[in-house]
């Protein structure tokens, strides 16, 4: 079954054309990666399918229904989550809070509830607390949740943008080059923590530029050059594709 | 050469010691807080819209005026029924609960209409309209209510307490109390509910927090309901204080509260309640030590001072360049 299918998917800013009729799909508890030159719109390709820009043309479904041009919120309740290139976490507060923070989005209780502070509000207060330590566990953070997330090491930033998102309980997360700055070390923990997110029954789109990683962990994965796609396929197939080579490495003379 | 030095120590240091143990200085401090805590509450609503809007809302010294005029309405309104002599803290009370709920219609009407349509306008565009607001608000008061003044219902005594010459009204105590009171419930509500989590999220990163499933158009529709009913509160406060209405209070009250967060640092919460307590004290002090017709003056060359050596404010963090 298909969880995602793009189809025609264009984004033109201005003359530019990001990215121009792309089409693939995402198999249910996949892993696919987008790779690319730089510039080839790969992150305009994940800012459309989560709602922060909206494509000029083509169509987004996700789980056979029609997203296409949906608010961010909106995406996130229905299963889409994405972590950024850069760290956007939310500094000043403490590695818990980003994560309790994402749940908020699954729960019931309103304001009014949390001003009279009943006993249904307590009780799901508190099971937000515990799901968001169990988060951090699977990310290895749970010895932090009281750091401020601004002063924790870079690599475990990474990790907690990965907590947050996985708090919003999706079925898809978008993942913008995690391994991006990280040591051989860190880059395999990470590997494994990707791997882990599918055991959980998550399926991953990732951005990646580490052919290590891409090459080791996917099942499919889409070549985007000047904002088309030049190639789709299973590591083997892609790893022998004339195209990819000449979008790397140059025209052969 | 050391007496000559300790002896002009002395001589200015004498006088000034004993200002501070005169009853003088304890009675300007209390004056001082009663201003100032009006001053934070205003400060609170400009501080928390800046903080998640980057905007500053020149009409919000408007709602603080609406405030003051919904609570005379509501409190005559109670006189003529008979509800004042009745029982006044439940007349008091409904005043208040009303203003705010009325206030808070106008705070998010004003959103809807004024700010929302703006919202990925150039940055000036939004405060041209702020700007807007607030002279429709104040030319629609004055049109509906007059232009001369109003008075207050007498209904509240102006009696107090006397301790050692220095003497204290019960409204100031009152406004006082309401102030710290109202400061820590938003102090709670921020910290620990997940309306004030998500609104501390969207404070840092309004994309960000829209991804992890946050409302942004309800967060900011909320922070404009709180600063409003904060505003309303101030409102009706000063009207019973100083006893006097009129359809321009809004602007000079606002310009205080603007300053007060600004020195606080705006967008901080902790600051602009600092920043306002700590003008109002400021003027209050000035006011008996220097001379009363400068009181405005000196807030503002205290504010200077300030900018000049934390451009970010008391409390502001230094600006980041966002990538």
């Amino acid at each position: 079954m298909y969880l995602l299918e793009v189809r025609d998917l264009t984004k033109h800013f201005g003359g530019i054309r990001a990215i121009e009729e792309v089409r693939f799909r995402a198999r249910e508890g996949s892993i696919t990666s987008v790779i690319g030159p730089n510039g080839a719109g790969k992150t305009t390709l994940f800012n459309c399918l989560t709602g922060i820009t909206r494509p000029t043309k083509g169509v987004v479904s996700f789980l056979n229904n029609e997203i296409t041009g949906i608010k961010p919120d909106k995406a996130v309740k229905l299963g889409i989550s994405r972590t950024f290139q850069n760290i956007r976490l939310f500094r000043e507060m403490s590695v818990l809070e980003n994560v309790m923070v994402s749940q908020h989005c699954r729960t019931r209780s309103g304001l009014l509830s949390a001003i009279i502070k009943n006993k249904a509000f307590k009780n799901e207060e508190q099971a937000i607390r515990e799901k968001a330590l169990e988060y951090l566990e699977l990310v290895g953070l749970e010895n932090y949740s009281d750091t401020v997330s601004g002063n924790l090491p870079y690599g475990s930033q990474k990790r907690l943008e990965i907590a947050r998102a996985v708090a919003t309980e999706p079925r898809l997360i978008l993942l913008d080059e995690p391994t991006a700055g990280m040591n051989p070390q860190e880059t395999a923990e990470m590997m494994g923590l990707i791997r882990k997110l599918r055991e959980l029954g998550k399926t991953v789109i990732l951005i990646e530029h580490d052919m290590k990683v891409v090459m080791g962990i996917s099942e499919n994965i889409v070549v985007l050059d000047h904002g088309v796609k030049i190639a789709e396929g299973t590591p083997e197939e892609i790893k022998r594709n004339p195209l990819v080579i000449e979008a790397y490495l140059g025209k052969e003379h | 050469m050391l007496p000559i030095y300790t002896y002009l120590i002395f001589s200015v240091l004498k006088p000034l010691l004993f200002l501070l143990k005169s009853s003088v200085f304890v009675q300007q401090v209390i004056n001082g807080l009663t201003v100032g805590g009006v001053y934070a509450l205003i400060a609170l609503g400009y501080t928390m819209v800046y903080g998640i809007l980057e905007l500053i809302n020149f009409a919000h010294g408007e709602i603080y005026m609406l405030g003051a005029y919904l609570g005379i309405i509501f409190l005559g309104f109670f006189t003529a029924i008979g509800l004042t002599s009745f029982s006044l803290p439940l007349s008091l009370f409904l005043a208040f609960i009303l203003s705010i709920i009325f206030c808070s219609s106008y705070g998010y009407t004003m959103e809807k209409i004024a700010y929302k349509p703006l919202r990925n306008a150039p940055r000036l565009s939004p405060l041209i309209s702020a700007i807007g607001v607030s002279i429709f608000l104040q030319n629609y008061v004055m049109l509906t209510q007059g232009a001369t003044d109003k008075v207050f219902p007498h209904i509240v005594e102006n009696a107090g307490l006397e301790i050692g010459g220095v003497s204290v009204t019960y409204i100031q105590l009152f406004i006082i109390t309401v102030s710290v009171l109202m400061m820590l419930s938003l102090h709670i509500f921020i910290t620990r509910t997940r309306m004030g989590k998500a609104m501390r999220a969207v404070a840092q990163d309004k994309t960000m927090a829209s991804l992890v499933g946050i409302n942004i158009d309800t967060v900011i529709s909320v922070t404009f309901v709180i600063g409003s009913g904060l505003a309303a509160v101030a409102g009706l406060m000063v009207a019973s204080y100083y006893g006097l209405v009129n359809y321009s209070i809004g602007y000079i009250a606002g310009i205080k509260a603007f300053t007060a967060a600004v020195l606080g640092g705006i967008g901080s919460i902790p600051g602009a309640m600092f920043g306002g307590i700590f003008l109002g004290l400021i003027e209050s002090l000035s006011a008996a030590y220097i001379s009363p017709e400068y009181k405005d003056a000196y807030a503002f060359i205290i504010l200077i001072i300030i900018l000049l050596i934390k451009p970010s404010g008391l409390f502001g963090k230094s600006q980041e360049e966002k990538v």
